[in-house]
């Protein structure tokens, strides 16, 4: 059978399906395949806002940038720039990750059970995000002032110093975690509490019968009960906390000095701040976040599969 | 879940999709001015200033309309902090840039490098050049043509409260050391501190820079400057006046913490320009106007200096309505429209024959603007200008934190210097 045959008969039998896939196939070709492919090829180039092709109403000016091979990526792996703003984002990842899911399920277990204003409680705690991100991080910069903000004078009322939340390295670099733990919480909340509730009550009771502590059976059942759903939302956060974008420009853009920068905010300034915007190097950094989040991925996902998980 | 997340994602595409068709209608403007005769169409004008001086832009602005009834001047205001990338994104897209952009001096030769700007020479734009200020002149020109009016200029200077420094005893510093060894006075005998430091905005360094000879580049000469031994003792002033306590600082919400401080009567001095003027006579510590005292920028080790800064107009070079736009950057450059901003915001203008108007010879902060004005260092009218203010942020960040030393902050800002402008030793 020849390929256009196959292809053919493929089509011949699957065409509704084909025809429904179409259109999202079209719009993520255009949305992502597009810019992409497009970044890609950029970082081989030496491209910078000077000499990319510009149309300026009527004006034309060609491209004039070139080929250069893998220069960018040599020059960026040779840069301990690079290395040391991984090394905070990996940090900054791994404790936003971490406080974010142990946070969310010890509010998801206390608000799986009967009590008095659950649903209000669980509408409280889902309230971050239900406001839009940027008002949200304002509302903590403001919180955050070291001069005016409102946490400061609370602790001047009880007769401590002011604390420098965005101006001192390390604090700037607590302050934008737990900033970011706030926002994340309620995901890992109703994640995990949809998680819960798909765990049979009669388990927790045959446990009970024998004799099984709080403990036991939150360690027996509740944790391998939840295996799925957190290793799926463990994941995701991940890849969104590593280009968590918004929290670390809108809090610090980046500072005091680099102490917060991390890899997609310095692609944004090689992109966005240097004059002329270094397009080429910016989407070499780029790829280098893609491709490393991609190992990430892969690397979990066969991590799961060894302990059985089919995913 | 996953199909939540599905379902937020298609939203999300049809929301960008949605987005980006209206912001392709956006761009074109209606041309109504290019056949001759009498102006016509749309002018829109993208103005910078600050909450304070919004209002009076705006229908300074507007009253082009009453000039040429048949053009409409469409007003935005765009904060300061956006402008740039804002300006860069629509004029590089081919979309949504307006006609006529302020420009901040760093940022004209930086658009006119792009061929974002049209060249003014020639057009009636420019309206009776001989009468600007010379030095207004030197950032609306890049390789040989000129491409922007001076709209406004400013400089630094030293705001002072005259009150706090009367009741602590002291004169108005002449030099940081000066004021390093005011501070503990002012300190004892009001409470408040000397000086708030804007640790958060490198244009603030170049004070302390130019005070001990330096600068960032010598763009003649294609050579980095600030890592030189001006450019450390730079970094090491703000870093002892921090430490002594001398002054108060921040690595973010340097302006309102600043504003806010100098308005309570927090600090008793602040390095500003006249842009904060109507803002700072707002403040409970200027109830009677007359408190707020102005002085030249103290010196540093071995000179005084401060930044010469102010704002252009430019026109945008794919504007659909040229004629029209020439003709309203000539109105808001002219001297009329030059005095009544002084009148009104106290700020500097750009033309010699306004400053022999009574109103705005005796106008106080013009008084002592000027002089500072004409004394004011100008920058490397480069491309690059812009962004070598970036490296020298993250280095006075490290340092007044104390996570470099000014030795390692002047030399880590030279190499990225080096880096920026590839044939500069």
């Amino acid at each position: 059978m020849t390929f256009a045959v196959r292809v053919r008969r493929a089509f011949g039998t699957h065409w509704y399906a084909w025809t429904m896939v179409a259109p999202v196939v079209l719009v993520i070709g255009v949305i992502i395949g597009y810019p992409l492919v497009r970044g890609v090829f950029l970082s081989l180039t030496d491209a910078n806002e000077a000499n990319v092709e510009r149309h300026i109403g009527v004006n034309h000016l060609p491209a004039t940038y070139k080929f250069t091979g893998l220069d960018n990526y040599q020059a960026v792996l040779s840069d301990s720039v690079f290395w040391d703003r991984l090394g905070w984002t990996v940090l900054w990842t791994v404790g936003c990750v971490s406080l974010t899911f142990l946070t969310g399920l010890a509010l998801a277990n206390m608000l799986n059970r009967t009590l008095r204003g659950r649903t209000f409680y669980r509408l409280a705690l889902i309230l971050p995000w239900a406001v839009p991100a940027f008002i949200s991080i304002f509302t903590w910069r403001m919180l955050y002032n070291e001069k005016n903000g409102i946490l400061n004078k609370l602790l001047a009322g009880g007769g401590i110093d002011a604390v420098p939340w965005l101006n001192d390295p390390t604090w700037a670099k607590l302050s934008v975690i737990a900033c970011n733990v706030w926002l994340g919480v309620p995901f890992m909340l109703v994640a995990l509490l949809g998680g819960l509730q798909s765990i049979p009550g009669e388990l927790y009771e045959a446990a009970e019968m024998d004799g099984a502590n709080a403990w036991q059976r939150f360690r027996n059942i509740t944790v391998p009960g939840l295996r799925a759903v957190s290793s799926t939302v463990i994941l995701l956060s991940a890849i969104w906390t590593f280009n968590m974008f918004p929290v670390i420009f809108l809090l610090t853009r980046g500072g005091p000095g680099d102490a917060t920068e991390i890899l997609v905010t310095y692609a944004y300034r090689l992109s966005f701040i240097d004059s002329p915007r270094d397009f080429s190097a910016s989407a070499a950094w780029g790829v280098l976040i893609l491709v490393l989040l991609s190992l990430v991925a892969v690397v979990y996902r066969r991590a799961l599969r060894k302990q059985g998980e089919v995913w | 879940m996953r199909r939540g997340i599905r379902g937020v994602t298609a939203t999300a595409l049809v929301a960008g999709l949605a987005l980006a068709a209206t912001a392709c209608g956006g761009g074109e403007g209606d041309g109504g001015g290019d056949s001759g005769g009498e102006l016509s169409g749309t002018v829109t004008f993208w103005d910078t200033s600050n909450d304070a001086e919004k209002a009076t832009y705006k229908k300074l602005a507007e009253g082009f309309q009453k000039e040429h009834p048949k053009v409409h001047v469409k007003y935005v205001n765009v904060p300061f902090g956006d402008a740039n990338a804002k300006f860069k994104n629509a004029a590089g897209g081919n979309s949504g840039a307006p006609d006529v952009m302020r420009t901040e001096v760093a940022w004209t030769a930086d658009f006119a490098n792009l061929g974002y700007l049209a060249p003014l020479d020639g057009t009636p734009a420019l309206d009776n050049t001989e009468d600007y200020l010379p030095q207004a002149v030197g950032s609306t020109r890049f390789k040989g043509k000129t491409y922007a009016a001076p709209q406004v200029i400013d400089t630094l200077g030293l705001f002072y409260n005259k009150k706090i420094l009367k009741d602590a005893g002291v004169g108005v510093p002449k030099s940081f050391t000066e004021l390093a060894t005011a501070a503990k006075k002012i300190k004892a005998k009001t409470g408040a501190t000397a000086l708030y430091l804007r640790g958060d905005d490198p244009y603030w360094f170049l004070p302390y820079l130019y005070g001990e000879g330096g600068d960032m580049v010598d763009a003649r000469d294609k050579i980095v400057e600030i890592d030189d031994g001006a450019g450390v003792k730079a970094f090491k002033t703000i870093k002892s006046l921090v430490d002594s306590k001398a002054a108060i600082t921040d690595a973010t919400d340097g302006q309102e913490n600043q504003l806010k401080a100098l308005k309570d009567g927090n600090v008793a001095m602040a390095i500003d320009g006249p842009w904060d003027i109507e803002g700072a006579r707002a403040g409970k510590a200027f109830k009677d106007k007359k408190n707020l005292g102005v002085a030249p920028v103290p010196g540093g080790g071995s000179a005084q200096g401060s930044p010469q800064g102010g704002w252009n107009l430019s026109v945008y070079a794919g504007s659909a309505n040229l004629r029209a736009s020439y003709a309203f950057v000539k109105y808001m450059s002219s001297a009329k429209i030059q005095q009544q901003t002084t009148e009104q915001l106290s700020l500097l203008p750009t033309r010699k024959s306004v400053y022999d108007v009574p109103a705005v010879k005796n106008n106080e902060m013009v008084e002592f603007f000027k002089p500072a004005v004409d004394g004011a260092v100008q920058r490397p009218w480069i491309a690059e200008g812009n962004s070598l203010f970036e490296p020298i942020k993250v280095q006075m960040n490290k340092v007044l934190t104390g996570a470099a030393s000014p030795e390692q902050a002047a030399k880590a800002t030279g190499d990225a210097y080096r880096k920026l402008l590839k044939d500069y030793k």
